[in-house]
């Protein structure tokens, strides 16, 4: 079995590893969905371009969540991957459509509508699949033995549903704030316009599945509406009121580059309040991560490649940003 | 057919199926990334603007082909979990560190570094653009480096002991478990086999304009960079085969003895069987042809040593060899037709012939797609001849597979059928007409007025074309 302390760093590295892919995929595939809604030719040309040099960077983030539960909780990744296979696998399905989409659209201008509908649809199904799987894990999955003992749709309930909702409005909001950001022109004034009515809406999803949670498992309630939880259930939803109004009150103030940090805050907040629910489990009430923790030889070899290599990926990603920083320029760069 | 049974052939077959799709872009891209930092470091070295032309209109080639791989490859990295969940516990802790690897120095590298290789050439300079070029080509050797040695520890396992819960882990050294016996093999045989992947398809643009008249500088430039590939890298990979099955040989005999046909042993004189019909029921090989004493030659390079045959190992612990037998001879006829296109080449530089023989081109045209169908032969000797065995001699395939029922797998299936044949049907043919336009003089315009909004490099190269615009 693990080291506690390893196992304790390993989770945290994998949870940095799937907030990192939330964050930086969900505006790529935010902007997908937001796509129909861009005019075709420059508007639509323009939103691609902004993502362009970046969206391959994004999804690895997604293999390394995958790679990095193989490696680091094998249990987990032996448990969840069966018992979420039909979302997951429309997942996969969904970012073989978007992904191609990309250069596939370049390629042949005659069916490029049809390209922009599959980057559309790929980017839906994706985020659908997403928010369910993180639905279904918390709302539990049957376990018998070292295996999932559950059925073919147990995947599938109104709280899995619910946030796979709440998972696409909130993408859309930050793929808006990030168009806000990079682009200009009529696209700008569109995604700002868009940005600014998903505002409320997305609080309205935050609330309800925060409302949700605690009653979908035990555990949840006791963790939220008992002591030391409280310290932190009466000030989070005023924390996510504040930085709401934030990014709806830069929006309106004619701010480029702020609505789209104070989204990625609100994106944080919740992903503590996630972490605060299921915290020290991987597959909630079911399995920790001590349980599912790969043995320490296992921990510490990865942990000198990670050690290493993770700060070397945070900064050759950055300059990679940096490279393509500020405004997308009419030119675009297909 | 029990449904346990079913659902375990449904499941090898999905998975057959997603990575031998999967990997045909890689074997393609690991040579593509390579060959596109050898043109443009040879470009900023010579300053010849051919090189310059050849580096703009592979790269679009490569970015439409990185995209297909890229989106295949994360399904690969779900398919362990989703459907052989038993593997993924057992071996997680010795294979898992390994991929855990490829992601952090592969794939990031790759993904990290592919939007300032793409579009990035205005905005770095030329010396950061070509690090980036040769950061994309360090990460597709790299990834190769980690999943072939997690596939050769599935071969030749080691270093490894089970736990209380049944799980494999370390015992003793990780040097071990990543340099296990056959690594160094499959690594350099895999290596060269992209390589030559991706000759083979230079080759074959460069001869296809070549037979359409279109004989200009990047043209035979790459055709005569592709054909000296060839005439160096095929025989080398010949060698290389020999010795990776030689390895083969010691560590996995049953393979051997499935590739070969051998269901009885030879205590000395092992013939060598060309062809013939593998009949598994009956343990024999019908209408078979065979060289006597060759097999004993080649494979122990000794006539008076003995092979052991598949008798020596109960029928429930032997490979399916029909398919194995086949799949090897397909593989090796097609490295003896490039090493012969490779001498053909030599044959007609000697002769002044070299941009003018319709031979040549002809037959340079049509290895063009030789690499692959070579390379997906060759896993499937690897993988096949593997079985019973996930894990050779340690995990049964059929222990490893996740409990999932029928309609999961079926569905998933057919999902994965229709969407990878339509989605890189389309994307082959997209390259297909990428390859049909010769290099133009307009890739080297000077950047400014041809990145204009809308249109892509491809459109003005079009454009360029239908002109008649020539270099």
């Amino acid at each position: 079995m693990g080291d506690p302390t390893l196992t304790v760093i390993w989770a945290a590295i994998i949870a940095t590893g799937i907030a990192a892919y939330v964050v930086m995929d969900g505006f790529d595939l935010g902007i997908g969905m937001l796509f129909p809604r861009l005019k075709v030719g420059q508007e639509r040309d323009m939103a691609m371009n902004s993502i362009a040099p970046v969206w391959d960077g994004n999804e690895t983030w997604l293999v390394l969540g995958g790679g990095g539960l193989l490696a680091a909780f094998p249990l987990a990744y032996a448990v969840i991957l069966p018992a979420l296979y039909a979302p997951l696998i429309a997942m996969l399905l969904g970012l073989v459509f978007r992904g191609v989409a990309f250069e596939f659209r370049w390629r042949d201008p005659a069916h490029r509508k049809y390209w922009d509908f599959a980057f559309f649809g790929g980017s839906l199904v994706a985020t659908l699949a997403q928010g369910i799987t993180l639905g279904a894990l918390l709302e539990g999955i049957e376990i018998e033995g070292r295996a999932y003992a559950g059925g073919w749709w147990d995947w599938l309930t109104p709280f899995s549903l619910l946030c796979g909702a709440a998972l696409a409005i909130a993408y859309q909001l930050l793929g808006s704030c990030w168009l806000v950001m990079k682009t200009t022109g009529s696209l700008q004034t569109e995604a700002r316009r868009v940005a600014k009515i998903l505002v409320p809406f997305t609080l309205v999803m935050i609330g309800a599945v925060s409302l949700a949670t605690p009653y979908v498992e035990d555990q949840y309630f006791s963790r939220w509406f008992e002591w030391p939880g409280l310290a932190v259930t009466i000030p989070m939803p005023l924390l996510i009121l504040g930085v709401t109004y934030m990014i709806w009150r830069d929006l309106e103030s004619g701010y480029d580059y702020r609505p789209f940090f104070w989204a990625l805050g609100l994106f944080l907040l919740s992903m503590v309040g996630l972490a605060i629910s299921i915290w020290p489990d991987v597959v909630p009430g079911r399995i920790s991560i001590y349980d599912a923790a790969a043995p320490r030889e296992s921990q510490i070899f990865m942990l000198v490649g990670a050690g290493v290599l993770i700060p070397v990926i945070f900064a050759y990603t950055a300059w990679a940003y940096w490279i393509f920083r500020g405004k997308v320029d009419e030119a675009g760069y297909h | 057919m029990a449904d346990g049974e079913t659902a375990l052939l449904l499941a090898r077959i999905q998975f057959a199926f997603t990575v031998s799709f999967h990997f045909i872009f890689p074997a393609f891209s690991i040579g593509l990334a390579s060959y596109l930092a050898v043109l443009e470091g040879l470009w900023l070295k010579t300053r010849d603007d051919t090189y310059l032309r050849l580096f703009k209109y592979w790269i679009k080639i490569f970015a439409v082909a990185f995209a297909m791989g890229v989106v295949s490859g994360i399904v690969m990295s779900y398919q362990f979990g989703t459907n052989w969940s038993v593997f993924s516990d057992r071996a997680g802790p010795i294979i898992g560190p390994l991929m855990a690897y490829e992601v952090l120095t592969a794939f990031f590298l790759e993904a990290g570094f592919l939007g300032v290789m793409l579009f990035g050439m205005d905005k770095v300079g030329k010396k950061l653009h070509f690090f980036a070029t040769l950061m994309v080509a360090a990460g597709t050797a790299a990834s190769a480096f980690w999943i072939l040695s997690v596939n050769s520890w599935m071969q030749t396992p080691t270093g490894h002991e089970v736990n209380e819960v049944g799980q494999y882990v370390l015992a003793g050294s990780w040097l071990d478990v990543i340099f296990n016996p056959s690594f160094p093999y499959r690594l350099v045989h895999t290596v060269i086999a992209a390589y030559l992947t991706t000759a083979l398809v230079v080759g074959a643009v460069g001869a296809w304009h070549l037979l359409k008249g279109h004989d200009r500088p990047g043209v035979k430039r790459m055709f005569s960079m592709a054909m000296w590939m060839m005439a160096i890298v095929a025989p080398i990979q010949i060698l290389a085969g020999d010795q990776h099955g030689l390895n083969t040989l010691e560590h996995q005999p049953m393979k051997v003895a499935a590739m070969e046909g051998h269901f009885e042993s030879f205590e000395s004189h092992a013939p060598l069987i060309l062809f013939g019909i593998p009949d598994s029921e009956e343990e024999t090989v019908h209408y078979k042809v065979q060289i006597p004493d060759l097999g004993s030659l080649i494979l122990r390079h000794d006539v008076n040593l003995g092979l052991e045959g598949l008798d020596t190992v109960a029928r429930e612990d032997r490979p399916p060899v029909g398919i194995v037998f086949w799949a090897f001879r397909i593989m090796v006829g097609l490295g003896f037709l490039m090493a012969g296109l490779g001498l053909l080449g030599l044959f007609m530089r000697w002769r002044g012939k070299f941009y003018s023989s319709r031979l040549l081109h002809r037959f340079a045209l049509l290895m063009g797609p030789a690499g692959f169908v070579a390379v997906i032969a060759g896993w499937v000797v690897t993988e096949v001849g593997r079985q019973p065995w996930v894990i050779y001699n340690v995990m049964r395939t059929e222990d490893a597979v996740s409990a999932i029922g029928v309609p999961g797998v079926t569905g998933s299936l057919i999902a994965f059928v229709i969407v990878y044949f339509s989605v890189f049907s389309v994307g082959t043919w997209y390259i297909l007409k990428l390859m049909s336009h010769p290099p133009s003089a307009g890739d080297v315009e000077p950047q400014g007025p041809i990145r204009s909004a809308g249109i892509t490099p491809a459109a003005i190269e079009e454009k360029a074309w239908e002109r008649g615009e020539d270099e």
